[in-house]
């Protein structure tokens, strides 16, 4: 994570070379911190349009003009903002669907001279900016905690940037700059090659904004400093293994050391303290597995079978409406011509035209409208606590798995998680990858106290969350209902129960639909309580294996859907 | 549009560079499925692809590129029968794209300022004889497509809408490239594409600094760098086509046939088109290297592109699909 202090290069870099750095992702809710680094982008040369996620394609890649071709009476296409180069700057980046990033991301990839501030305003660990952003874009930036007045932000004036920026073309990279990034962003486990060349191409930006010819160590050191940390998806190996790829490092620059130049001072650049440096602004959380790179990825999507929302862009097609072309909705023609028909002769006596003619008014408009399904997720909390291990967790798991494959075939997203001990966890966000899924559930130990209420806290929570990215959220409890941890973390049968009873109450009337499936091996009240509070249909399967678990899910699945 | 980057210039990746210069060899082989990590140059590669193939003749100014006059749709409204040469088309196929540019739709302008009821061509009618490139592809919408599926089985376009009743040729090479971390793909689409190609990052250092090298020398002096390129380019669009003049003299012996049938039973392909493609493609390698006749070595190399997808996928198995084609070659073709 660049911290705020690199801040200032980054962006002095992004003048220099806007199209070839792709641009900047900006981590940091509304604030006056954000304000003033947005404030310093607006300083910068060159024209920056604001987008939306929501904005139109017709805005961004042009389109048919309604209102023009009307009243010119032939047909006017406007310009998109992919026609000339700018600045976008996409204000809640997160939320970003799939299919808008992928058209960014491709409008960035054509080399027009585009960049893109992608202002990412997630407050939890997965919500981010899409991947498919992310990757093309140079810089990663986290405000949160940076103050006010405490960032430097400095920029060179105009006209040196103008300068460095002329400078560019003729600023080169020294021999062995390729051989000495791409193996660093191979030690930090940066798969993509993107990074390397994002790297190359900042030490270059570095070397003009300072008027060096060439690019120093200290370029290319900065350059990886700025580039890699948020890409990074491991420490690089201990000393050992360290070694051989070191063997390797010295091997890359030897066919260069022939062309002569500057190899030798690239060579003699430490990987160490390049490592060294970077290590240093790892994100803390790299460790962390369920916080790592896969929980940054952005939410998958696609048109599944969720909810039906009727929209106005793409789906199956309802009856259009009358209605004024805002830039969002697109012209049904055959409906407006039909309002138009019957009042040909009329306007045409009126306006002293010959037969032949069609005059179209804009009040004749009418609009298509579609209709998209919203995909599905579906949500597993599992209690594994110790008084479910013994008895049903293998079969709970054997019948999440059938429901895995299941989910597959429908296009469902799952996303699961586990409660035992004090407190629930997410093994799982929302993810199509089942391979994953049945990974994180195989490696799930059981034991330690039931957290009943815990559990469906945290369930609540993710189907919020996925319901602001657009999903349907159901959830699927296995529990044997005899919670004992209440929401405090203290043991006590009745007050968890009473705390399980309240959550249940709150996710009934958030409208979660729900199941609970009882894996007690005798039944008791409890659990039918909790279903009850929930409002969730409840299934108590004293003896049966996962295959008849799974189908009475999947009935009660097709029940709540319809 | 910028300058692609030279076909040739791509470091490694060798399935996928073979897999589309069969398509280039023999169109009818159903197109490619390129799937991988992001930054591995599937974008790059098929660019440099449309930079690659050998121009086509068709009647100037015909909507749907037919080669000769009497090919030319009605609609069309085409009148010189005089041809000209183009490069392939190579179209692109955007995400959020409706489904009146697709399939083609009532011509909007026409009708609403002269009240003519016109047919306006859409994307599947700009690709008939070149390729349909969908980049994301595991990230359209469905009902987009359905209409793929349909007219890339058939070869036809019908358009009956809004009045309109039209129907003209897309037989066009379906490129998709997608990257599986954002959703999967039907298996109804997964087998509409002939080939199938999973590529990674390089895992060699030496590679990977290769390709960074390439990269920046491209992106400093394309001029220079595709002029450098040029003649490999060159030679590769004159195997191209010596390779489909020799396509169909190419022989294929009677067991080549039963070790097709043997590997499709092996790996449990479903329905017979996993053999046919095989086959085909085999037949592209074979012509491609200059073979008389197609050989078991062909077939081994093609196997994986042709039949890795066609697998009845078990979503929990986390061996590669690309490992029991592996294993069944191995068997069959010992």
């Amino acid at each position: 994570m660049s911290d705020a202090g690199n801040l200032a290069r980054a962006l002095a870099a992004l003048a220099v070379d806007p199209g070839g750095l792709g641009g900047l992702v900006l981590r940091a809710r509304a604030g006056p911190a954000r304000a003033e680094v947005e404030a310093a982008l607006a300083r910068l040369p060159g024209l920056a349009r604001r987008i939306h996620p929501d904005t139109p394609d017709a805005v961004l890649f042009g389109g048919l003009d309604v209102a023009a071709s009307l009243a010119s009476e032939r047909q006017v296409r406007s310009n998109g903002l992919d026609a000339a180069p700018c600045r976008l700057v996409l204000p809640m980046a997160e939320r970003t669907q799939p299919g808008l990033a992928a058209r960014l991301g491709q409008l960035l990839d054509r080399g027009a001279g585009h960049s893109l501030i992608a202002l990412d305003e997630g407050a939890e660990p997965d919500e981010a900016a899409p991947a498919c952003l992310s990757e093309r874009l140079a810089f990663f930036a986290d405000l949160s905690g940076a103050r006010a007045g405490e960032i430097d932000l400095s920029l060179p004036a105009p006209a040196d940037l103008d300068a460095a920026a002329t400078a560019l073309a003729r600023t080169a990279l020294p021999e062995g700059a390729a051989g000495t990034l791409t193996t660093l962003a191979a030690r930090f486990g940066i798969d993509s090659l993107r990074a390397p060349l994002l790297a190359l191409r900042t030490a270059r930006a570095l070397a003009a904004l300072d008027g060096a010819g060439v690019a120093t160590d200290d370029h290319l050191r900065e350059a990886a400093e700025l580039v890699y940390p948020s890409r990074a998806t491991q420490v690089p190996e201990a000393p050992p293994e360290e070694e051989d790829e070191e063997d390797e490092a010295p091997d890359q620059p030897e066919p260069d050391q022939a062309e002569g130049g500057d190899t030798d001072a690239a060579r003699e650049l430490p990987d160490d303290i390049l490592v060294d440096a970077i290590t240093a602004r790892l994100p803390a959380d790299l460790l962390d597995p369920s916080a790592g790179a896969a929980a940054r990825r952005g939410p998958t999507a696609g048109a599944g079978a969720g909810q039906r929302q009727a929209g106005s862009k793409r789906g199956r097609p309802l009856p259009a409406r009358p209605g004024r072309p805002d830039g969002r909705a697109r012209i049904d023609p055959v409906a407006t011509l039909r309002a138009a028909a019957p009042w040909q002769t009329l306007r045409r006596e009126a306006r002293g035209l010959g037969p032949g003619r069609v005059v179209v008014l804009p009040s004749d408009l009418h609009l298509a409208r579609y209709e998209t399904r919203r995909d599905r997720l579906l949500i597993f909390a599992v209690d594994a606590s110790g008084s479910a291990a013994l008895a049903r967790l293998a079969e709970a798991k054997g019948a999440v798995e059938l429901l895995l494959a299941q989910a597959y075939a429908r296009r469902d997203q799952v996303a699961l998680l586990a409660f035992r001990g004090t407190e629930a966890e997410a093994l799982l966000p929302p993810t199509r990858s089942l391979v994953q899924a049945k990974r994180r559930l195989a490696g799930l130990p059981g034991g330690g106290g039931t957290p009943l209420a815990a559990g469906l806290v945290a369930a609540g929570e993710m189907a919020t969350q996925a319901r602001r990215h657009g999903l349907s959220p159901m959830l699927a409890c296995l529990t044997d209902g005899r919670g004992n941890i209440g929401l405090d973390g203290q043991p006590g049968r009745a007050a968890a129960l009473e705390d399980a009873l309240a959550v249940a109450r709150r996710l009934r009337a958030e409208g979660l639909p729900a199941m609970l499936i009882d894996t007690a091996t005798r039944p008791g009240p409890t659990a039918a309580q909790v279903a009850a509070a929930m409002g969730a249909r409840y299934l108590a399967l004293p003896r049966a294996d996962a295959r008849r678990l799974s189908a009475a899910i999947g009935a009660a699945q097709d029940e709540l859907a319809s | 549009m910028t300058q692609a980057f030279p076909f040739s210039a791509i470091v490694g990746q060798d399935d996928m560079k073979r897999a589309m210069i069969l398509t280039a060899v023999d169109p009818g082989l159903g197109g490619v499925l390129v799937f991988g990590d992001r930054g591995t140059g599937k974008s790059t590669a098929v660019r440099a692809l449309a930079a690659l193939l050998p121009p086509i003749r068709q009647v100037a100014n015909c909507p749907v590129n037919s080669e000769r006059a009497e090919e030319v749709p009605d609609w069309a409204g085409v009148e010189s029968a005089e041809t000209v040469e183009r490069p392939t088309p190579v179209i692109d196929l955007p995400l959020g794209v409706t489904e009146d540019r697709v399939t083609g739709a009532l011509d909007i302008e026409r009708a609403l300022t002269r009240g003519e009821k016109a047919f306006e061509p859409g994307l599947l009618a700009r690709a008939n004889r070149g390729y349909l490139y969908v980049d994301e592809v595991n990230l359209l919408e469905d009902h987009i497509v359905d209409l793929l599926l349909d007219v890339a089985q058939s070869g036809v376009n019908i358009v009956e809408r809004e009045g309109l009743s039209v129907r003209h040729p897309a037989r066009f090479v379906l490129v998709g490239s997608g990257n599986p971390e954002e959703g999967e793909l039907r298996p109804q689409l997964l087998d509409r594409f002939g080939l199938s190609v999973e590529v990674r990052s390089p895992q060699d250092i030496e590679e990977r600094v290769e390709v960074i090298r390439r990269r920046s020398a491209f992106e400093s002096d394309r001029e220079a760098f595709i002029e450098h390129w040029g003649a490999q380019d060159a030679r590769e669009r004159d195997a191209i086509l010596a390779a489909r003049a020799a396509l169909p003299g190419t022989g294929t012996p009677e067991d080549i046939l039963t070790d097709c049938a043997r590997l499709s039973v092996a790996l449990g392909t479903d329905g017979l088109r996993g053999e046919l493609t095989l086959l085909r493609a085999a037949k592209a390698l074979a012509a491609y290297e200059g073979a008389a006749r197609i050989a078991p070595e062909h077939l081994r190399a093609v196997a994986p592109l042709a039949l890795s997808h066609r697998l009845r996928r078990d979503p929990l198995d986390e061996a590669g699909s690309g490992a029991r084609v592996a294993r069944a070659v191995t068997e069959v073709l010992g």
